[in-house]
């Protein structure tokens, strides 16, 4: 780094610092009670082994359809 | 068991003694990036929903503020990335303003423009080394990036800045 640069930098930190002042960086309040919000609307995502569940049972169904009468049966 | 034994292990209770822990600080980098409280709340609180379910990856040798710090750069990066030039950059938050006269509102103003339209990569190394002053290793760790390179972001970003307000006659 050069004179020059140094001198750019210098400068335009203080033109910057003027444009834009550094901010007020503490936090006003608790926000454990926005997170608490944030994780109860969170969709419940369905595991992919539910999915593959699922689609076995109706494959299964499908071709052997007195399976759902078993399965209705443990269910 | 630590605390963060009990939190990767999914204690509700060590998450929350975290949250409590590290809050105000991941607000408080996210804010000198962002530049508005409101999005840094959100940005905040959507951090730690981030770490709440990587909790299962993150390996409680290691250090969680950098891993906070590092989710709450990237989530920030990406709220410059997708937000619309004209709401980017509000001047002043909360914070005592110290105006200097010799930089008039329209010179101030095309400042303002002028980081803004800086890539995102080069407007966040900017804002954090000249305006907030942070130091090169603290913003490098943050953004997972070696110092020389937030250095080299800083030098390219400080050239641009110079070209456009040479151009428009608010620099000399």
């Amino acid at each position: 780094m050069n004179h020059k640069d140094n001198r750019d930098l210098e400068e335009i930190k203080a033109a910057l610092q003027a444009a834009l002042p550094p901010t007020n960086a503490e936090l006003r309040h608790d926000l454990w009670p926005a997170m608490l919000r944030r994780m109860e609307s969170a969709p419940q995502r369905v595991p992919w082994y539910d999915w593959a569940l699922a689609a076995a049972i109706v494959a299964i169904s499908l071709v052997v359809p007195r399976f759902i009468w078993v399965l209705a049966y443990h269910i | 068991m630590s605390l963060l034994e009990r939190f990767t292990k999914g204690d509700p209770d060590a998450f929350e003694e975290l949250f409590r822990q590290f809050q105000g600080r991941v607000y408080a980098w996210i804010v000198r990036i962002v530049r508005d409280p409101g999005t840094a709340e959100d940005l905040t609180v959507e951090t730690f929903w981030r770490i709440y379910r990587a909790r299962g990856r993150f390996d409680s040798q290691k250090d969680f503020g950098g891993w906070a710090y590092r989710i709450a750069t990237n989530l920030a990066l990406s709220h410059l990335r997708h937000r619309p030039l004209q709401q980017q950059l509000p001047a002043q938050i909360a914070a005592d303003d110290a105006p200097d006269p010799a930089v008039q509102d329209e010179a101030k103003e095309e400042i303002r423009r002028a980081v803004a339209k800086l890539a995102p990569k080069l407007q966040l190394a900017v804002t954090m080394a000249l305006i907030e002053d942070r130091p090169y290793r603290e913003i490098a760790e943050a953004l997972g990036i070696a110092e020389g390179t937030v250095k080299s972001r800083v030098f390219r970003a400080v050239r641009i800045l110079r070209k456009r307000l040479r151009k428009l006659r608010v620099m000399t």
